[in-house]
C-alpha cells in the first residue's frame, strides 16, 4: 500500500480534493455546530502533511520535521531571551539562523534541476516568512504571547502549507480562536464555494489553456527564430510574453483561491493574493494587487522598517534617495528569495527600476497640475503598466536563458 | 478638530504635498500616503509628540485616517 502512495502536490490533482474533502467534512459540520474540534483538526493536520509530504518521497517529509523544530528552538529562545534584553544584533542573528535553512535550500546546487534540493520540501519560503514574521514581532511586542501549540498551528495551517498566502499570526489567531457564528460562517462557507469555483476557472480551465495549451506552441514558434535573428530576437516573443504572463496569473490565483476557500471552511479568513492586478495604473499600484500577502510582507518587514531606520539615523537626508534605497534593496532580496539565477535577480533590478521611474514620474505630475487626466490617460497608463508588467514576466520565465544560453 | 488633530492634518499635508485632506479621508485608500510617507509621517510623530511607534503594531486600518491616528497618538501618549 504504502508503495503506492506518491508525494501529492496540494490542489493539483483530484485525488488530493477528494482526500481534503473527507477530513474537512467534521471540521465544517463541527463549525456549523459552533464548536472547533482541535484534537481532531491536528489529526487531520497531521494527515493532510503525510499525504503531501510523506508520500513516496519521505525526504521531503523528514526535511520538514526537522526545519519545524530547527526554527521552533530559534523562535522560543529567542523569545526567551527578549524577556529580560533587546540587543539589536542578538535579534539580528536570530534572524539570520531563522533564514539559514533557506538559504542553503536556494543556493545548493541541486535546487536548479529538481527545483527541490536534498534538504528542501515544498513550501519552505513561505514557511520561513512566518517564522520571520514571529521574530520581528516578537522584538516589537507586537506578539505578547505564543504557545508551542500555536506555533506549530500557524507554522503548520495546511491550506497554506505550500505557496501562501502568507498570514500573520496576530491576524491569524483572532480567527482561530474564536468559532464564527452560525450566519457568518455560513457566509465565509458560501464565500469558500465560490472561491473554489473560481479557482477551478483559473487554474483548471484558463491556467491550463494558457500554460499546457498555448505556452508549448508559442515558445517553439519563437524558438524557431533563434538562428536567423539577431540574439534570436522576433516579433514571436511577444506572444510568449503575453500567454506566459496569462498563465502565471491564473495558475497562482487559482491556487491561491483555493488555499484561502479551505480556510475560510475551516473558519480562518486568510487575507487574498491577487485584486485585478492586470487593472493597475502603475507599478506601485501592480504591488498593491499582486501576490499582495508577499509584497505586504516585504513591505511591513524589510521596506518600511530599513525606511524607518535610514530617517532615524539620519544617514542620508534626500528622502527621494532613501526611497530608492529601499527600492532596490528589497527587489533584490525578492530576486534572490526566487532563486540564485540571473533572469530571478535581473527581474527584481527591472522592477526596482520601474518604481524607481514611476516616483520620479508621480512627482513629476504633481508639480505640474495642469497635465491632462481624463478616461484617455487612465486607459494608457493601465495598458503600459501591463506590457512592463508583461516584460517582467518575460524576464521572469527564464525563457530568455533557454533562448540564449541552452544548448 | 483639537490642536493636536491640526496638528497631525499640517504633518500629513507637509509630507504629502496636499492640501484638501480632511480628517476622515482615508490616506492609504486614495494613495494619499504610500509606504515611504506614512515612514516620514511616523517619524514626524515620533519627534513631535516623543512618542514609539513599533513598525509592525502599525495596524494601517486603525492609522487610516487623520482623525484615527489622532486616537492612536492619544493611546500611545498614555
Amino acid at each position: 500500500m504504502v508503495r503506492s502512495m506518491h508525494n501529492i502536490t496540494p490542489y493539483t490533482s483530484p485525488s488530493y480534493f477528494i482526500y481534503l474533502l473527507i477530513l474537512l467534512l467534521p471540521i465544517i459540520i463541527g463549525l456549523f455546530n459552533g464548536r472547533r474540534f482541535k484534537v481532531y483538526e491536528t489529526i487531520a493536520t497531521l494527515g493532510i502533511l503525510i499525504i503531501t509530504f510523506f508520500g513516496d518521497n519521505a525526504i521531503q517529509g523528514i526535511s520538514l520535521v526537522a526545519f519545524i523544530i530547527y526554527e521552533f528552538i530559534v523562535v522560543f529562545g529567542y523569545r526567551r531571551y527578549r524577556e529580560n534584553h533587546n540587543n539589536f544584533w542578538i535579534f539580528f542573528w536570530a534572524v539570520v539562523l531563522a533564514i539559514i535553512p533557506l538559504v542553503i535550500v536556494k543556493v545548493s546546487p541541486v535546487a536548479h534541476s529538481v527545483k527541490l534540493s536534498l534538504f528542501g520540501f515544498l513550501g519552505i519560503s513561505y514557511l520561513t516568512f512566518k517564522v520571520v514574521e514571529l521574530i520581528m514581532e516578537s522584538r516589537d511586542g507586537a506578539i505578547k504571547e505564543i504557545t508551542s501549540w500555536q506555533f506549530f498551528r500557524f507554522i503548520l495551517f495546511f491550506p497554506t502549507i505550500s505557496s501562501g498566502p502568507i498570514d500573520r499570526f496576530p491576524r491569524f489567531e483572532k480567527d482561530y480562536d474564536k468559532v464564527p457564528e452560525r450566519e457568518e460562517y455560513l457566509k465565509l462557507f458560501q464565500s469558500g464555494i465560490n472561491k473554489i469555483m473560481q479557482g477551478f476557472l483559473y487554474k483548471f480551465i484558463l491556467g491550463y489553456f494558457f500554460g499546457t495549451l498555448m505556452l508549448p506552441q508559442v515558445a517553439a514558434l519563437a524558438m524557431s527564430y533563434r538562428h536567423t535573428n539577431f540574439l534570436g530576437l522576433s516579433w514571436a516573443i511577444l506572444p510568449y510574453m503575453y500567454v506566459y504572463s496569462m498563465y502565471l496569473f491564473f495558475d497562482f490565483a487559482g491556487y491561491s483561491l483555493f488555499a484561502i476557500a479551505i480556510s475560510n471552511f475551516m473558519g480562518v479568513k486568510t487575507p487574498a493574493n491577487f485584486n485585478q492586478p492586470f487593472k493597475s495604473v502603475n507599478i506601485k499600484d501592480f504591488w498593491n494587487r499582486w501576490h499582495m500577502t508577499l509584497s505586504f510582507w516585504f513591505r511591513d518587514f524589510i521596506y518600511m522598517r530599513l525606511m524607518f531606520l535610514f530617517m532615524k539615523k539620519k544617514w542620508i537626508k534626500s528622502r527621494v534617495t532613501i526611497a530608492n534605497i529601499g527600492y532596490v534593496t528589497l527587489f533584490l532580496i525578492m530576486g534572490f528569495w526566487h532563486g540564485l539565477t540571473w533572469y530571478y535577480i535581473v527581474y527584481g533590478i527591472f522592477h526596482a527600476s520601474a518604481m524607481i521611474i514611476n516616483d520620479a514620474w508621480l512627482r513629476f505630475k504633481k508639480r505640474h497640475k495642469s497635465l491632462p487626466s481624463n478616461r484617455f490617460t487612465k486607459y494608457l497608463a493601465i495598458f503600459i503598466t501591463f506590457n512592463v508588467v508583461c516584460f517582467s514576466f518575460l524576464i521572469f520565465s527564464g525563457f530568455l536563458n533557454t533562448l540564449w544560453f541552452v544548448k | 478638530m483639537d490642536e493636536m488633530t491640526q496638528k497631525i492634518l499640517s504633518i500629513v499635508e507637509d509630507v504629502s504635498g496636499l492640501d484638501n485632506i480632511g480628517g476622515d479621508t482615508d490616506l492609504f485608500a486614495d494613495g494619499i500616503l504610500d509606504s515611504m510617507a506614512t515612514v516620514e509621517v511616523l517619524v514626524t510623530l515620533q519627534d513631535t509628540f516623543g512618542i514609539q511607534v513599533p513598525v509592525s503594531e502599525f495596524d494601517r486600518s486603525e492609522w487610516s485616517t487623520v482623525n484615527k491616528i489622532a486616537e492612536q497618538v492619544k493611546l500611545l501618549e498614555n
